[in-house]
């Protein structure tokens, strides 16, 4: 009689104690692994293949804004030399010229920022000085969010996602950036 | 009095362990589904400039990659440039566009991505755009840092 009561009692189940040690194993494992840092960048489209017998539409003089960046990192805006610092301002003044100087831009849609490098040129000066020139355009876009009363861009690419609208603002002051290949040597 | 004492003594005081799996297991899931293993080994040194004007990339499978920097050597020496696609180097850079365009028709919304090494020339880099130019892979993305105020 005793003994039929012991087997009753003996119960049939799996330790699930270890069960928590061998999923942290698992989970320190991925922790270790994974890589959650976003690529971050400057964004850029590239012209697309010219057609040997398509002429690239003619533009005028005054609507690029020259940028060169010699083998030493040294630029110069329209044959100016200037600090890559000042480039920021340049920008901005030509785009938003709209026929004002006859140094920069007849209007804003028609403005061209061109950059050329010589083949010496080391790489992260050409990409400081694309850097102050997209942070041209993105002040710009910032100021021209204020206006429409958007704390700054971000919010209104978030407000016109969430409408399915267009973006005005990026129409309006598009931003034309050429890479200008450089002399042959 | 004394039976009250017993009956306290009795009482479990574990905490249920018997969820903590199906918790840990949650976490490990998440972090199986978000990693991305590393395939590549890179054979060049890429230190990416600083930048300001940064875009994040949220779509991972979009992106490919292209190294371009001086190549790694043994004995933590530096070589010539070197372009590498992928984990191998690629000695001749009209297979560029070779390479890209096969990517292109696999993904038609690539994104690529050019980790350049602070120090190099433009020279090559224009270079290999002029052959993202000629396979179509025309959005690309300066890989770089955020800036560090000073």
């Amino acid at each position: 009689m005793s003994l039929l009561k012991k087997k009753k009692r003996r119960e049939a189940e799996i330790p699930t104690s270890s069960m928590a040690d061998i999923a942290f194993l698992l989970l320190i494992f991925f922790l270790v692994t994974t890589t959650i840092d976003v690529d971050t960048g400057i964004g850029m489209v590239l012209p697309p293949k010219l057609e040997d017998d398509i002429e690239p539409p003619p533009i005028k003089e005054r609507n690029v804004l020259k940028i060169l960046v010699n083998e030493q990192g040294l630029v110069l805006v329209e044959d100016q030399p200037s600090a890559v610092q000042m480039i920021r301002d340049e920008v901005k003044k030509h785009v938003l010229n709209n026929g004002a100087d006859p140094r920069y831009a007849e209007e804003t849609g028609k403005a061209l920022i061109s950059i050329k490098t010589a083949r010496q040129t080391p790489y992260d000066s050409y990409v400081s000085v694309l850097d102050e020139v997209w942070m041209a355009y993105f002040e710009m876009w910032d100021a021209e969010a204020r206006a429409l009363g958007y704390p700054d861009y971000d919010a209104y690419v978030t407000a016109i996602d969430e409408q399915d609208a267009e973006n005005a603002i990026r129409d309006k002051i598009k931003a034309a950036i050429s890479i200008a290949e450089p002399d042959a040597a | 009095m004394a039976g009250h004492f017993q009956k306290k003594v009795t009482t479990k005081q574990d905490i249920p362990t018997a969820s903590l799996p199906d918790i840990i297991f949650m976490l490990l899931i998440f972090f199986m589904v978000s990693t991305v293993l590393r395939e590549t080994t890179v054979q060049v040194r890429t230190t990416l400039p600083q930048a300001e004007a940064l875009t994040k990339i949220d779509q991972k499978r979009l992106v490919s990659y292209i190294y371009i920097g001086p190549r790694k050597l043994d004995g933590n020496r530096l070589g010539e440039t070197g372009v590498q696609i992928d984990d191998a180097l690629v000695e001749d850079l009209g297979n560029v566009r070779t390479i890209m365009y096969r990517k292109l028709v696999e993904q038609p919304k690539l994104i690529v991505s050019l980790k350049v090494d602070e120090t190099s020339e433009m020279g090559i880099v224009l270079d290999v755009q002029q052959e993202l130019r000629e396979a179509g892979t025309l959005r690309i993305n300066y890989s770089s840092r955020r800036e560090i105020p000073s």
